[in-house]
């Protein structure tokens, strides 16, 4: 018999907890196969976030760190400064990286640290039940914000790519949506170079992936991909920021 | 043997390094030494002071509450420290910005005009060890070799030079505690 | 051969000598000495130097690099521990080894940079959130912050646990003649679970403090709490001075102790038999030798010394259990117990 798919190297054997219709699985899939096809798979620690992405150490295959919130960047630098051979990375939300975490993927960045972050922006808080984020759109309901985020109160939705491809620490920035199959394609590649850098040593590379939470924002996976599409692309436009 | 001495004055007069300095001979003669600095914005240019304590026994404490000796480089300095002298113990003014005198009648006063000396010498940067050179010579608990010793580690290469400005500067110190 | 060592520097010197290669920190007064001196010496003897951007973002960087085998320290003084109290629970719950130094000041709030003792709730209490315990090492000179220092790193790496080495402004900034030795070595268990690649060779290895489990993560409390009783069991440390006959006994750790000792000089001299219990680990705190001392038929009274309103007068309490009185010299936001006030307390109550 011939086998036409497996499951990557890079993932463990374990049945995610994620939500039917989430993105974070697909995203999962990218990184894990990003390392097996790079064979950095035993060379490789991964910082988990707190989020919905918390227990990605238990899924992904290499060695694995679980951070405090937000503080995956400075976990990461510190495996970085010891380990300089391996290659780390983090996988971080919104709410982790854009919230409680800005500092720490600003400086991060700003030192120049030789790791990949990959940012899963679904817009939403999604482990605590639908709290406002800071990627959360004007308008966009949220139990936190449940006459819809005010910009008068609630401020703009930071912009992560755009604002970290300003710092000269960051040698690569690109933002893509994970919600289709050209998306996905160009998600991976994206990681995949992300990773490539690294292992140069070129310097921070961040790669922003659009992702779904249709249970928070109270869709139907089909019904939240077309949601992405419409309203959080225009907000956040996909492409490099830095190269 | 115990000597607590305080040494006080403005920013950038050379407090700590005399302090440092005495210490650092008294581990050499032997004794058991400590240095405490007044610590923060005092080092800005403010007033600041440093406890020692030099011992032939071991030190109990490293804070200074009644000094043997005190050491006072500017006018606040004595004016805030003289009360708090050990009777019998001494102080060492600086004449040359301090116009008053101390008031106390138990305790032996030096006036040392440090700058004067030290203009003399070519460089105010050595005010400071004209007063260490008093101090030593008044208590006579240690040698002036054992700073000289010193001195010619620190000053090494083209600072070698530097070493007789310093020991020059602590002779002309000794010679206004000598009479 | 003595040499005269500022207690900053002997503890960054001591961190050095103890093979510990990677310190991440954040400048705060009165400890600055530390990571300076590290900046600069770090990496002639290949080590690494970071400036983080905060005291959490330090923490954290201690807990990867922990976590990927390494030995490491970071270093503050009180409002800066606060912000570390994030990773320390995490390092505790994680089982990480690390060496944190308080070189304590005035507090609450932002206080002041005057020496202090009021970090001692945080410090043996755990001080973040959950059951844990960090060993707390107490020197009460510059040798013992040069030796201390370096003993917390096996420590640390025996227990898999945060160490604290606990001092204040004045041991920080005060300079001593010391001797470089160096402790007796402990047998190191081997790191089998540290991330630094498994290079296909092992199963991936986790760093966690997640026990979603109700079960796990009773599972995980108890755990360490057994390795706590152990450590209560074989590393608590004390000295005493001019205790076997005391009718009064000052408790005093740290800075404290130093003053306390010259007000049992003072005291003999009058012909009142003074004695000093000085804590080393302030976890485990010696509650059983404490317990004894004041159990002495001679003991009056008990006089609790410290650089805080009152915090470790608690533990002393519970040691005595009532037995005797206890009695408080408690300065705070800079000030100290000064001899003399120790000892017009201690004639009061044996009056």
């Amino acid at each position: 018999m011939k086998t036409v798919y497996q499951r990557s190297k890079g993932l463990m054997d374990a049945p995610t907890h994620y939500c039917p219709g989430c993105t974070h699985g697909v995203i999962h899939k990218l990184v894990a196969e990003t390392l097996e096809e790079l064979g950095i798979i035993g060379t490789t620690v991964g910082v988990a976030p707190v989020g919905c992405s918390v227990f990605s150490y238990n899924y992904f295959a290499c060695d694995m760190q679980e951070a405090a919130h937000g503080r995956a960047p400075a976990v990461a630098t510190g495996i970085k400064r010891v380990h300089p051979d391996l290659a780390v990375f983090t996988y971080q939300g919104d709410g982790d990286l854009a919230a409680i975490g800005t500092a720490e993927i600003v400086h991060a960045a700003m030192r120049g640290e030789k790791i990949t972050t990959i940012f899963v922006n679904n817009a939403i808080y999604g482990m605590t039940g639908g709290q406002m984020a800071p990627t959360t759109l004007v308008g966009q309901k949220a139990t936190t914000a449940p006459f819809g985020r005010d910009k008068e109160r609630q401020g703009s939705p930071l912009r992560m790519c755009e604002m970290l491809a300003t710092i000269d620490g960051c040698v690569y920035a690109e933002r893509v949506a994970a919600v289709d199959v050209p998306g996905i394609l160009k998600a991976k590649r994206a990681i995949k170079k992300a990773f490539q850098l690294q292992l140069e040593g070129a310097g921070f590379t961040f790669v922003e992936v659009l992702s779904t939470c249709p249970t928070n924002w109270g869709l139907t996976p089909r019904d939240a991909i077309a949601w992405l599409k419409e309203n959080m692309v225009p907000y956040f436009p996909l492409g490099v920021y830095k190269q | 043997m115990t000597h607590e001495i305080i040494i006080s004055g403005f920013g950038g007069q050379g407090v700590m390094a005399i302090g440092k300095t005495l210490a650092e001979a008294g581990m050499h003669e032997g004794l058991a030494v400590s240095w405490l600095p007044s610590y923060g914005p005092e080092m800005r240019g403010g007033t600041a002071n440093c406890a020692v304590v030099l011992t032939s026994g071991e030190i109990i404490s490293p804070m200074v509450q009644e000094p043997t000796e005190l050491i006072a480089m500017n006018k606040p300095s004595l004016t805030k420290f003289e009360p708090t002298i050990a009777p019998g113990g001494m102080v060492f003014v600086n004449s040359s910005i301090t116009e008053i005198k101390a008031q106390r009648t138990d305790i032996v006063a030096y006036y040392i005009p440090c700058l004067e000396i030290a203009h003399e010498l070519g460089s105010a940067k050595v005010a400071n060890m004209v007063m260490l050179g008093a101090y030593i010579a008044a208590t006579g608990f240690i040698r002036p070799e054992t700073i000289r010793e010193m001195l010619t580690h620190i000053f090494t290469g083209p600072k070698a030079a530097l070493v007789e400005l310093n020991v020059e500067a602590l002779r002309r110190g000794a010679g206004c505690v000598d009479g | 051969m003595k040499e005269l060592w500022k207690g900053n520097e002997a503890v960054a010197e001591a961190a050095m000598r103890a093979g510990c290669r990677y310190f991440f920190g954040y400048p705060i007064t009165p400890q600055n000495e530390i990571p300076e001196y590290l900046a600069k010496h770090m990496p002639a003897r290949g080590g690494v130097f970071v400036q983080a951007e905060s005291e959490i973002a330090a923490i954290n960087m201690i807990y990867g690099a922990s976590g990927a085998g390494a030995r490491v320290m970071t270093s503050s003084s009180s409002p800066g521990i606060s912000l570390k109290q994030e990773g320390i629970t995490y390092l505790a719950c994680a089982e990480l080894p690390a060496v944190i130094v308080n070189m304590m000041r005035g507090g609450p709030g932002l206080g002041n940079i005057a020496p202090s003792q009021a970090d001692y709730y945080q410090a043996t209490r755990g001080g973040g959130n959950g059951d844990y315990r960090t060993i707390v090492l107490a020197p009460a000179s510059i040798q013992e912050a040069a030796d201390f220092t370096q003993e917390a790193f096996d420590l640390a790496d025996v227990y898999r646990m945060p160490v604290i080495v606990l001092a204040d402004g004045t041991i920080g900034q005060m300079m001593e003649a010391i001797e470089w030795r160096t402790p007796p070595r402990r047998e190191l268990p081997a790191k089998e679970w540290a991330t630094n690649g498994h290079r296909g060779e092992r199963p991936h290895n986790i760093i966690n403090s997640l026990f979603l489990d109700v079960a796990d993560c009773e599972e995980q409390n108890c755990r360490l709490q057994e390795r706590y009783e152990l450590i209560a069991e074989r590393e608590t440390r004390y000295e005493e001075y001019m205790a076997e006959d005391a009718e009064v006994l000052f408790v005093a750790y740290g800075t404290s102790a130093r003053l306390a000792r010259a007000a049992v000089l003072k005291l003999r001299a009058q012909g009142v038999k003074a004695g000093l219990f000085r804590p080393i680990t302030l976890w485990p705190f010696p509650e059983v030798a404490l317990h004894a001392r004041a159990a002495m038929p001679s003991m009056k009274a008990v006089i609790a010394a410290e650089m805080s309103t009152g915090q470790m007068i608690d533990d002393v309490k519970l040691a005595v259990n009532g037995i005797r009185p206890v009695y408080l010299v408690g300065r705070s936001g800079g000030a100290m117990p000064m001899p003399m006030e120790l000892v017009e307390l201690a004639l009061e109550v044996l009056a």
